[in-house]
């Protein structure tokens, strides 16, 4: 008898109380992965797809072709702003428990992605973030006390009170609005870049997503769109293996990677350590520069692990062993810029923890200037009636008609802010990953 | 009969759907293993395998296109739609497939699915965490539209939904899953066990899909109503001291007409209340109804209380909630007309 068709369900190498088991992460040594011509034709680079780009060998030692050959002090900085976004992260994490913001996700584990690339990039490029993407932010310069005011809904507010927590932007630094809903950036990025190409300059694009977001139809057509018209862009799936409680495989990661997309769309697929602040840096550099010689867009998955929880709305002891962060075979991106450093013979133990405690007042210091703008439960407070402002580039008349009729109904409003509310930290989950 | 909040009220519908007909599969992100992000499909998975309680990649063009699909192959999906705000990359296959295959083919296909999604504020969860969208889709001829107020209501819809031959959107107002909110942040959470509707049946029963709900008889004015807005319109009128009737209208498409209208031409006066954006809202549906069945016999104009033509606000979520206070207003002004 014929045999029956089943509907295979991807299942995650461990659940709660099993051993974390890795295996099914590919790894190549670091310095073995050739890296080819920035203008070689995509055919000749399948390859990179499959292997694993890695710089840094386990003693700390920049190896290979893909060493971007920084000088000590980049290095130092880049350390800086690894270190300041995992601070910055915790920080935030801490005031959200304590009902000071209403949410938050941190980026803990993956600092080197957004660190790396945004040194390696212009500042003229335009960066689509996702919403893990804080090292971006800090790379740039944005002040930590503006992005805790966004988070705090607060008179200092970038959005001016209209996004939830880590909904960021900057217009000036060039980096584009982060929308709650996914993927959606992704195609925006190649439009941008396809601008950039029809107006004849230099500047490139870039756009995040995780690699639970691949799956939506904006990811494919962003990758069509940058395919058919070469646009100048790099487009980066953040694979951090897990999507709230779906693992990778849910995505369509367990027979083949995220990188190998990019071939089957005529697009060059690069696998990277994202954990590897170097093999990042060197990656994004000859992706930046096949998309400055008209060479098109690259895909570059980051394989890397989201050491935290999706959100402070989630709790991932319900799906996934409490000490996979500690097994997982690429570390921590921190730890091992910080071991290069110290075998260059540039760093110390002692400097770090000075390092850390200079950038631990920082953070404070920025807490505490951010909250004397308004806290969630603290004055002072925006003006209502700014809503109705930004709906429209000129306010319409029935607009004009609700501002004035919240208005007269302001002395009837309860009062806002006080702890017996519900916040999104009442339920399991908030936003979705990708 | 137990008293179950509505996330297990709606639990505990799909439990028996899956056990009664073998048809009925659930997918959606995070439904499976997990058990949903509100926890509405928890432990599905374990009681009815991964072959019938699927999670589903992030994809909600692709969840609705799936359930299409396994409806037309004699399945009855249901699927979950994360949160509403999330249900737009999904538009084209409700719109354009789901809402017409049974138009477009005489009859010969149809899908039978029942989406799910939570929807309104109140929560914090700022513009992507906090929309109304139900009138986007009453708009679209071919799907039920339905929106439950509590969790008798919300199993025996749910039940109705999933048997039903026809599409459904379902929309869950999430701030009304673990008690019946009134409008005010301030006071503490009043829990289901302490409200009459959340006392539910542990079997199989029906709340029909056509049919709008007295909730509270009154002589004076008529208040329409529903999902969380029943509760806050109940606090309105003990804070206006009118004797309103208040309806929740329940199912919005199709209308539950009678009903409606009969209330308003007893009172003579009719106030209607959603948290979704005015323009173009659902308000506009029940407000040309009315005034076509009722004109004769109103006695003031009918009056609309929404939410704010914005986009929901994070910081000021209570000034854009048409709260108790708003409600109250309107119906002062709807009395005052004679």
């Amino acid at each position: 008898m014929a045999q029956r068709s089943r509907l295979h369900v991807p299942h995650p190498p461990a659940r709660p109380g099993e051993k974390p088991d890795f295996s099914y992460v590919t790894l190549t040594p670091a310095g073995a992965v050739a890296r080819p011509d920035a203008k070689a034709p995509v055919r000749e680079v399948e390859n990179l797809g499959r292997d694993l780009v890695r710089v840094l060998d386990d003693n700390g030692r920049a190896v290979g072709p893909w060493n971007p050959h920084l000088e000590p002090e980049e290095l130092q900085v880049a350390l800086r702003h690894m270190l300041l976004t995992r601070l910055f992260d915790d920080r935030m994490q801490r005031m959200q428990r304590q009902g000071r913001i209403s949410f938050y996700m941190k980026s803990t584990g993956e600092e080197a992605v957004s660190v790396a690339q945004g040194m390696a990039l212009q500042p003229g490029d335009m960066l689509f973030p996702s919403y893990r993407n804080q090292g971006l932010f800090i790379v740039r310069g944005r002040s930590l006390v503006d992005l805790m005011c966004q988070c705090l809904s607060n008179t200092r507010d970038m959005c001016r009170g209209r996004q939830m927590p880590i909904m960021y932007h900057w217009g000036a630094g060039n980096i584009f609005s982060i929308s709650g809903n996914l993927a959606t950036q992704f195609p925006q990025a190649v439009g941008w870049a396809m601008a950039a190409a029809i107006k004849g300059e230099d500047h490139i694009a870039a756009a995040w997503i995780g690699e639970g977001a691949s799956a939506e139809a904006d990811f494919h057509h962003g990758m069509t769109f940058a395919a058919v018209y070469r646009a100048p862009v790099i487009l980066n799936i953040v694979n951090n293996q897990w999507a709230i409680s779906t693992f990778q495989g849910f995505a369509g990661g367990e027979r083949r990677t995220f990188a190998e997309y990019g071939p089957g769309y005529g697009i060059p697929g690069v696998r990277v350590d994202g954990n590897d602040f170097l093999a990042v840096y060197g990656v994004t550099r000859w992706a930046a520069e096949r998309a400055r010689q008209s060479g098109g867009p690259t895909l570059i998955e980051h394989v890397t692990y989201r050491a935290g929880a999706h959100s402070t709305s989630d709790d991932p002891s319900r799906y996934r062993p409490k000490e996979e962060w500690t097994a997982w075979p690429l570390g921590d991106p921190v730890a091992r810029l910080k071991q290069h450093l110290i075998a260059l013979g540039e760093w110390s133990e002692e400097r770090h923890a000075a390092l850390e405690k200079q950038l631990e007042a920082q953070v404070v210091a920025s807490w505490k200037e951010a909250a004397s703008f308004g806290t969630l439960t603290e004055g002072p407070t925006l003006d209502p009636t700014t809503m109705f402002d930004d709906v429209f580039h000129e306010m319409p008349p029935h607009l004009a008609r609700q501002r004035e009729e919240l208005k007269r109904l302001a002395d009837m409003q309860p009062a806002k802010g006080s702890g017996e509310e519900q916040s999104l930290d009442s339920h399991p989950a908030v936003a979705k990953e990708g | 009969m137990a008293n179950m909040n509505m996330v297990q009220a709606l639990n505990s519908a799909m439990d028996i759907m899956l056990e009664r007909d073998p048809r009925v599969v659930v997918l959606g992100e995070d439904v499976g293993y997990f058990g949903g992000v509100f926890r509405c499909t928890e432990g599905l998975q374990r009681k009815y395998g991964e072959q019938r309680v699927l999670d589903t990649p992030i994809a909600e063009g692709g969840i609705v296109a799936a359930a299409i699909g396994m409806g037309v192959n004699g399945l009855k999906p249901v699927a979950e739609i994360q949160f509403a705000d999330y249900i737009y990359p999904a538009f084209d296959q409700i719109v354009s497939e789901l809402a017409r295959l049974r138009y477009r083919t005489a009859g010969e296909f149809s899908a039978p699915v029942t989406i799910r999604t939570p929807c309104g504020g109140g929560i914090r969860g700022g513009q992507t965490h906090s929309q109304s969208p139900e009138g986007v889709f009453t708009h679209v001829c071919g799907i039920k539209v339905v929106m439950p107020s509590n969790p008798y209501d919300a199993k025996g819809l749910l039940i109705s939904s999933i048997e039903d031959e026809d599409p459904v959107v379902f929309f869950e107002p999430k701030r009304l899953y673990n008690g019946p909110f009134d409008g005010d942040p301030h006071k503490p959470a009043v829990p289901w066990s302490a409200h009459p509707r959340g006392a539910v049946p542990d079997g199989y029963y029906k709340v029909s899909l056509s049919k709008a709900e007295v909730v509270r008889p009154g002589k004076d004015v008529t208040i329409l109503a529903y999902g969380t807005m029943v509760h806050v319109a109940e606090a309105a009128v003990r804070l206006a001291k009118v004797d309103a009737e208040i309806i929740d209208v329940r199912a919005l498409a199709p209308l539950d007409t009678d009903t409606l209208c009969s209330s308003v031409c007893k009172t003579g006066r009719c106030v209607i209340v959603h948290e979704a954006t005015r323009y173009s809202g659902f308000g506009a549906e029940l407000a040309a109804t009315v005034q076509e069945e009722c004109f004769w016999r109103l006695e003031a104009p009918v009056t609309r209380v929404t939410g704010w033509d914005t986009p929901y606000p994070h910081a000021f979520e209570w000034e854009y909630f048409p709260g108790p206070a708003r409600i109250a207003d309107a119906l002062a002004r709807v009395m005052e007309d004679k």
